[in-house]
């Protein structure tokens, strides 16, 4: 028994109305994703979001969700919602590639703890999206399988390296995702596609099979089409997980509660002054002026901050990734699983490791590799790596000033709207300047959102709003965030990713 | 240059031209029941790839969690060779690539070892047997780190690695912890480095098992050493080190080193230069070859390891389990011998038995020390030595070796009468007054039975009353030994005679 | 003066086992001196006396206890080997020894 307008629309509906329909039985688990993997058919051709679409077993368990219904039992905040995956977490049994050559057909034996949390949720996921390369990039354009395309123009990139999982969810593909972020992969691709992006505190999401890229940066986090549905989607996934020794050990913060206050009165609010103006497109930094003149007028106070050790940022994260990645990507080596070149009896361990490694890995993925063994390399060492580990320090403790003057920081989430497909390839440091408002709170640990705050000017594509929170603290980018959202509802009547261009 | 092969030098004239300096590394496999970083089963010989998981396969997306025991055990072996316990300390990732090494990094410590600066006292004997020397070893540092898995090389002839055309890996050692313990250099030891170098080892290997915190088996691998070698001529700068794996055992170890310094004082004697390399130990002929010589030493570009937090032992636990720490065994052993009086040789054939521990329950129980020495060095080890078992394998408890004592002070038995009484003990009738009872073993002290024996003897034998009514009291000797085998030795001897001339009318002059 | 030459490049990519062509090496030795002329920036930053931070949150003794629990099957943990021979992972012939 479905209701067949809704029907129609199930795509288009946010998470929380789905799942309360689901609940309601106005709607079963199956009609749900069967329409989502419909509209995967319809549309991902061109959006080309997903590398692999599993079928079966999504349909199984949405299948599954409605017998739990049936039978009674109280359901799940999110279940028989379904989900998109970035193809950089584990799920067994299912192809998981992270992007790269190197993965292509490896099914792992077991499940992220991302997964496990998502199942026992009832969440149903429909398959895995594409990601730079192991996460190294902007664009989206490192994938060895094929770039994503921006919903929005699909000539133009949907932002890294979580492009996939944004893309998806701005395409109406899934109304959730799982993006990583290691310096801004979840945030930015927010930010062009006109989407919500959350990198929660370090260690609140479990990494356990979050293939890693830097260990002390990476983060998975929820992507969603407004506020409220990434807060339970991000109080789904996270809490502390014994298989991390970097998680959290303590509860997450109540961010549903948060986004349902949607509340910025008296907040203190900071503007981070190295993190806006010149290298800022005109139209990013038009819409984000007004987005500060709304909170004020939706009660919040702002304030200028100065973190002066920002401009800083960029240079460091590019020696400790690099640094971290490099030794994370050593165990790619055709030994024991993935891709194996060139074994034919004759060559030698060193050799075929060197092979599969050349074949395997993408021009980003080497560069960073060997920029990460440079930078750790006796001699070296203390100019580089040690040094752009103390330029980290000097950063915390600009973040942790900023705080006693704001209780949210904010700025633009990315200096440009989404570039043209092909336009940063032939110049790493054009792209590596994408990252260089969302850096800054991945090298520091504390949490950070994307929403979106209007189209530019300039080319009526997304712009998004970072809001930016101390660590332990994510439930005040909810709150903060909730309230944006819904002002702009107001004045726009809708979403504006309803003004996305139909598929 | 030269073109002149060198010699192997005989080692008392190697030691003539040059001092030796040696440095010791060896790792100790824990007997944790789990990994390292994850929770994989850590027992010896299960089926390969059996005892495996994501992390310890380094599969993507795997993350390593310290095990506890692990701690506590490497902070038990540094307070046992007297270390600074670090208050903060990180583990840290070694890169390097091998196949047997699955993340192709090894967890491990650097620059901040969780134990520094201790020291081991070793004790050898003089080669002139005029005594023994005491050698204090310095301990550089002990850290933790994680073993590889096992390789085995196919398609050769010899089973080694040169030759084989391909190699075959079982993960199951991998991630099994391990603790690295590195000495200083040391110095000074001159012709008796061998010596202690096999004494540290077997010195080490002792504290270890007395912690219980590995089985310490060099043959199953639970014990490994390297040693580095160096010679220079006296007064002058230490010289290039070589460093010796394939160290088996505590024989290898001695033979290792001393085979290395002549091999080393050849080279240097013909003006030749030694190359800092790691050698292979060959069991068979007692001699090192070159292993892999490195072009350029290995960078293994060491940084803090990112997916753990740094380890704080409160400093409270450490001070408890300080006080865990048992005695050193060597220094155990010399109390124990001053304290019964025996000789350092006596306590090395008693450690040697194997019953050392079981003297000292037994000189704990009450029994006195020479007592305790001559039942378990004496009948008892005959016994197990007979019944192929080890001494301690015997169900003889302390308390049996008390209660034999006091019924051999009291009369009861003689020491023949209590061979018979450990008899009936070990073949499980019971305690020793049961056997006794049982088996009618007590010494006869009843005066009327006595004298019975005492006259039938005297009957069979006439001239000996002659003999001792007429002065030559030495004569009962004969009676009484007639009486003994009589009683089949459970009469008391002393009381025998006493009776006997007593009986004659005859004064004792004894 | 070049932040990194083409030579420092290929002992890099021996290192990282990637066995590049020399195109590559040209390429890529181009592109790591842009980049590594950019980062090292962070050298311009005075920090004599600042510590570093290599966990951004400031956590301690996390551990487990040791109790040995059940892993993968050897199935499993062969699932995506290359080569298997024996229940063990078949890796190419090691020419050093170790």
């Amino acid at each position: 028994m479905a209701n067949s307008a809704l029907e129609a629309d199930l795509v288009r509906q946010p998470a929380t109305v789905l799942a309360a329909a689901i609940a309601a039985g106005d709607v079963s688990a199956r009609e749900v994703a069967q329409a989502h993997l419909d509209r995967i058919e319809q549309v991902d051709p061109a959006v080309h979001a997903f590398l692999h679409v599993d079928t079966d077993a999504a349909l199984a368990s949405a299948d599954a969700v409605d017998v739990k219904r049936a039978a009674g039992a109280t359901l799940g905040s999110l279940a028989g919602v379904p989900l998109a995956l970035k193809d950089v977490l584990a799920m067994r049994g299912v192809p998981t590639t992270c992007g790269s050559r190197i993965l292509e057909g490896w099914r792992p034996p077991y499940d992220s703890t991302v997964v496990d949390r998502l199942r026992a949720a009832d969440v149903v996921i429909l398959g895995k999206t594409n990601m730079d390369e192991f996460a190294m990039g902007s664009s989206t354009e490192h994938s060895a399988y094929g770039p994503t395309r921006n919903p929005w123009d699909l000539d133009r990139i949907p932002g890294g390296s979580g492009g996939g999982s944004a893309a998806a969810v701005a395409a109406f593909e899934a109304p959730l995702a799982i993006g990583t972020d290691t310096g801004g992969s979840i945030r930015q691709p927010a930010a062009v596609t006109g989407t919500v992006g959350v990198k929660p505190t370090y260690g609140g999401v479990s990494r356990y099979g979050l293939v890693a890229l830097a260990s002390s940066l990476d983060q998975a986090g929820p992507c969603a089409r407004t506020v409220l549905d990434a807060a339970h989607l991000h109080a789904v996934i996270g809490g502390h997980d014994p298989r991390d020794s970097t998680s959290i050990d303590q509860p997450v913060p109540d961010v549903v509660a948060a986004a349902e206050r949607a509340d910025v009165r008296g907040m203190r609010v900071g503007l981070v002054r190295q993190l806006d103006g010149e290298g800022y497109a005109p139209g990013v930094r038009q819409r984000f002026a007004e987005a500060v003149e709304l909170l004020t007028h939706l009660g919040a106070d702002v304030v200028e901050v100065d973190c002066p050790h920002f401009e800083y940022a960029l240079g460091a994260y590019y020696l400790i990734l690099p640094s971290e990645a490099s030794s994370n990507l050593a165990r790619f080596d055709g030994m024991r699983y993935g891709l194996r070149a060139n074994d034919d009896g004759d060559a030698s361990v060193e050799q075929v490791m060197s092979n599969t490694r050349e074949a395997g890995f993408g021009p980003e993925v080497k560069r960073r590799i060997m920029l990460g063994t440079y930078a750790l390399s006796s001699g070296y060492y203390d100019a580089y790596y040690g040094q752009a580990q103390k330029v980290r320090t000097l950063i915390q403790r600009d973040f942790q000033s900023a705080f006693d003057k704001a209780d949210v920081l904010i700025s633009p989430t990315a200096p440009t709207t989404a570039f043209r497909l092909g336009e940063k390839l032939d110049d790493p440091l054009a792209m590596y300047l994408n990252d260089i408002a969302t850096i800054p709170v991945n090298l520091a640990g504390n949490a950070a959102m994307s929403l979106p705050i209007g189209l530019s000017p300039d080319d009526g594509l997304p712009v998004g709003m970072q809001i930016m929170a101390p660590a332990m603290a994510d439930d005040r980018l909810y709150q903060a965030g909730a309230a944006v959202e819904g002002a702009l509802f107001d004045r726009w009547g809708h979403l504006l990713i309803e003004e996305a261009p139909a598929l | 240059m030269t073109t002149t092969t060198p010699q192997i030098v005989d080692f008392d004239e190697a030691l003539t031209r040059y001092e030796p300096v040696l440095g010791l590394e060896v790792h100790v496999e824990l007997g944790t029941e789990s990994k390292m970083f994850c929770a994989c089963p850590t027992a010896f010989g299960a089926p390969p790839n059996t005892q495996v998981c994501p992390v310890c396969l380094a599969m993507p997306g795997a993350l390593p969690v310290i095990n506890e025991r692990a701690v506590e055990s490497i902070i038990r072996m540094g307070l046992a060779l007297h270390c600074d316990i670090a208050e903060w300390c990180r583990m840290a990732r070694k890169n390097y690539f091998y196949p047997d090494m699955p993340k192709n990094f090894q967890i491990s410590q650097y620059d901040e070892p969780i134990c520094t600066d201790g020291y081991l006292d070793v004790t050898v004997p003089l080669p002139d047997g005029s005594g023994t020397k005491t050698v204090r070893i310095e301990i550089e540092r002990v850290h933790l780190e994680e073993d590889t898995g096992k390789l085995t090389h196919a398609g050769g002839s010899t089973g080694r690695i040169h030759g084989a055309d391909y190699s075959l890996v079982d993960y199951n050692r991998a991630g099994i912890p391990l603790v690295e313990i590195v000495t200083k250099p040391i110095v000074g030891t001159g012709e008796l480095a061998p010596a202690v170098a096999k004494a540290y080892v077997a010195e080490l290997r002792d504290i270890m098992r007395e912690l219980g915190v590995s089985d310490v088996k060099m043959e199953e691998g639970s014990l490994r050493c390297d040693a580095n070698v160096s010679l220079n001529r006296p007064g002058d700068d230490w010289g290039t080190r070589t460093e010796t794996k394939n160290v088996n055992s505590l024989r290898s170890v001695e033979r290792a080193v001393r085979s290395e310094i002549e091999r080393q004082a050849g080279v240097l004697d013909i003006g030749g230069s030694i190359t800092q390399e790691t050698r292979h130990f060959h069991e068979d002929t007692g001699v090192t070859t070159p292993g892999r010589s490195k072009e350029q030493a290995e960078d293994y570009r060491y940084f803090p390891e990112p997916d753990l937090v740094p380890i704080a032992p409160d400093q409270a636990w450490v001070e408890q389990l300080r006080g865990t720490i048992p005695e050193q065994p060597s220094v155990r052993r010399s109390r124990l011998a001053d304290e019964w009086g025996i000789g350092a040789f006596e306590m090395e054939s008693l450690v040697n038995a194997g019953v050392l521990p079981l003297v000292e329950a037994s000189v704990a129980a009450g029994v006195g020390p020479d007592a305790a020495r001559k039942w378990w060095a004496g009948e008892l080890l005959r016994v197990s030595n007979e019944k192929g078992i080890d001494p301690a394998e015997l169900p003889v408890a302390p308390a049996d070796i008390v209660r034999v004592e006091e019924l051999i002070d009291s009369g009861t038995i003689n020491d023949k009468l209590a061979r018979t009484v450990f008899d009936g003990i070990i073949s499980g009738e019971g305690d020793a007054d049961a056997v006794i009872a049982a088996r009618g073993l007590a010494v006869v002290s009843d005066d009327s039975a006595l004298m019975v024996a005492i006259e039938r003897a005297l009957a069979e034998q006439p001239d000996v009353a002659e003999k001792i009514r007429g002065g030559k009291v030495a004569a009962a000797g004969a009676i009484v030994g007639a009486v003994m085998k009589a009683t089949r030795g459970q009469a008391d001897a002393g009381k025998v005679r006493s009776l006997l001339l007593a009986h004659l009318g005859v004064e004792d002059a004894q | 003066m070049a932040a990194i030459t083409r030579d420092q490049v290929a002992h890099l990519a021996r290192l990282a086992r990637l066995s590049l062509t020399d195109d590559e090496l040209d390429h890529y030795a181009e592109q790591l001196d842009v980049i590594l002329t950019s980062v090292a920036r962070v050298g311009e930053v005075a920090a004599d006396d600042v510590p570093p931070t290599s966990h951004p949150l400031p956590l301690v003794n996390v551990t487990r206890p040791d109790v040995a629990k059940p892993g993968l099957t050897a199935d499993d943990a062969l699932s995506g080997a290359p080569a298997v021979e024996d229940e063990r992972f078949r890796v190419p012939r090691i020419l050093d020894e170790e």
